[in-house]
């Protein structure tokens, strides 16, 4: 008996300093959003219940979020994680098909950008897409005549979301691209080989019959990454343009309408039910492709 | 070879290679150029950095950016010594925290039997598509109930859990036979060197997959400094950094935000480089199941 409850108290031991650290900085916060998403907040007095109230602006009244905000976020995130996922998987496929050795530089290569992060990288993306003639891009294209006058990149509605997908895809390859790296390197050659003898044809038929399905749960994983990723690139047009709102609201994707609601505006409540509706967002699309995967 | 094309995983160069080295060679140079520009960019002196039309590489490499960059600090009151010293602890004490509470809790999720073991692993998993700048807001409330804002802790508590962290270690000690385990419970031995013993030693590929995840965010890291702390004495060199590219003008800022951001990535990238064979180690178990 005694040993036994000795047992049972070593698990709760060894999960408990997680645990702790889990609820209170990534449980507790998402539920206090949940509870204030009901609520009138401006940070001054306390919280006031205002029911559903915040919802019903956003869903009625707020003309931003749904003439360009929600549209802008659908447009960079279908492009940034479909098109980053399914780039990521098709450089690790050809990675796999090389010797290891230009693998390793060629993966490094690859997987670098995603290890540059902050302000300090935005200002060298700035002088390279300078909307006068001192910008990397701008001189080039002068240089060879290609266009007459500079080209606002950063700062004209038309621009700034191309140039926010391209830094992001550049970024993308992360931890989901060496995961997936890793799955296809696992698969064991002796299954093509039987798949070729059952009458396997190319290459295409290769990938979708034999490694996609022998890699579905590196492949789920890459997906949840690139769902992260994505979602959590949301500043990157606020850094380029280096306003908030971004220009005519060009490049502003959800993140940034929350913080200019919940820190700019001290509107804490309707911000946190934009944090709500963002989480949710997250969630069904994880869900969708959870359930893509697993059948 | 039993059927035609190339194989999977080659051991050696041959021509049919040809056309993935096509495809993916120009993607990697053209990947990896925005990275030589930060290293070019760093090293240009202030004439090149104005230079029209511009130039991509440098011709007369010069040390003033970096130098600039210390002088800047200088004015600001607080040796550069300072933040980097900030950064490095903050560093070191959440990463030997985060790899300590996602082992331990690991090998309990992975070998152990408890109460709400599989509630918890689902969750996390969810928790792994955890957006923490979406609840900025109820982070920042939680901080300030909790006291220590204005603190070292402010800079380290948010970080330590790591879902994708705890969720790699989790799968890695599921490869680890249960037989192993049982035997040295037949041994005599006690869950704690079990861990230490048996567990830490053999999940180190793991261990430096989470460490160098742990290292990017914490290091990279300016929220904690530009929202839970106000005392400039304790924030983080990336923070450091972030304020005066901010405040410097655009092209002569570009020399001192290009030495910077290298300041910023090599260590990313020496890390990198040397655990990259673990990293892959450890991402062949990373598939959700």
């Amino acid at each position: 008996m005694l040993n036994r409850i000795k047992k049972i108290n070593s698990a709760y031991l060894f999960i408990l300093p997680y645990s702790t650290m889990f609820l209170v900085f990534i449980v507790l916060p998402v539920f206090i959003a949940f509870l204030l998403s009901f609520t009138y907040f401006n940070a001054v007095e306390a919280p006031k219940f205002n029911n559903v109230q915040n919802y019903i602006f956003i869903l009625t009244q707020d003309k931003v979020f749904m003439q360009t905000v929600l549209p802008n976020t659908i447009k960079f995130s279908l492009i940034v994680g479909p098109g980053g996922y399914i780039l990521s998987f098709l450089l690790a496929w050809i990675l796999a098909q090389v010797p290891h050795k230009s693998r390793t530089v060629l993966a490094l290569m690859i997987y670098s950008p995603s290890m540059t992060a902050g302000v300090a990288i935005t200002v060298l993306w700035q002088v390279i897409f300078s909307g006068d003639e001192n910008g990397l891009i701008n001189g080039f294209l002068l240089n060879y005549n290609l266009i007459g006058e500079p080209i606002q990149w950063l700062q004209s509605p038309d621009h700034l979301m191309k140039v926010m997908i391209i830094v992001s895809l550049w970024s993308s390859m992360g931890v989901g691209f060496l995961a997936m790296l890793a799955g296809v390197l696992n698969i064991n050659n002796e299954v093509y080989e039987a798949a070729y003898i059952d009458g396997l044809r190319n290459k295409f038929q290769e990938i979708f019959y034999i490694t996609i399905p022998s890699m579905k749960p590196q492949m789920l994983f890459g997906a949840v990454m690139s769902i992260v990723g994505t979602f959590s690139a949301g500043a990157i047009g606020v850094q380029l343009s280096g306003a908030n709102p971004t220009p005519q609201n060009a490049g502003q994707l959800i993140i940034n309408h929350i913080e200019d609601y919940g820190i700019l505006r001290s509107e804490m409540g309707l911000a946190a039910a934009f944090s709500v509706v963002l989480l949710l967002i997250i969630y069904g699309i994880s869900k969708y492709v959870n359930r893509a995967f697993s059948e | 070879m039993s059927y035609f094309g190339t194989k999977i995983n080659p051991k050696y160069y041959h021509k049919s290679q040809i056309k993935f080295y096509l495809f993916v060679l120009p993607l990697a140079i053209f990947m990896v150029l925005p990275i030589i520009y930060i290293f070019v960019t760093a090293f240009k002196p202030i004439d090149e950095l104005f230079a029209f039309p511009p130039r991509f590489y440098v011709v007369n490499p010069t040390l003033d950016n970096f130098r600039d960059l210390a002088d800047m600090t200088e004015g600001s009151g607080l040796p550069m010594g300072r933040y980097i010293l900030n950064s490095i602890l903050i560093t070191f004490f959440v990463l030997a925290l985060s790899l300590l509470f996602s082992t331990m809790a690991g090998f309990a999720l992975s070998k152990k039997k408890f109460k709400g073991k599989s509630l918890l692993f689902e969750i996390n998993t969810l928790a792994i598509m955890f957006v923490p700048i979406a609840v900025t807001i109820p982070r920042f409330l939680i901080i300030s109930e909790l006291g220590i804002i204005n603190t070292f802790m402010a800079h380290i508590l948010p970080l330590l859990a790591v879902p994708v962290g705890l969720f790699l270690v989790k799968q890695f000690i599921d490869q680890i036979p249960n037989e192993l385990i049982e035997a040295a419970y037949v041994d005599g031995a006690n869950d704690f060197y079990i861990y230490l013993k048996i567990i830490v030693p053999l999940i180190k590929p793991a261990v430096a997959t989470v460490a160098i995840l742990a290292f990017q965010s914490t290091w990279n890291n300016v929220e904690t400094s530009a929202l839970f702390v106000n005392n400039a004495e304790l924030k983080t060199f990336a923070f450091y950094l972030t304020t005066f590219v901010t405040q410097s003008n655009s092209i002569a800022g570009a020399g001192i935000a290009a030495a910077s951001s290298m300041i910023m990535f090599l260590p990313n990238l020496i890390i990198f480089i040397f655990l990259q064979g673990k990293i892959m180690n450890t991402m062949a178990h990373s598939g959700i199941k």
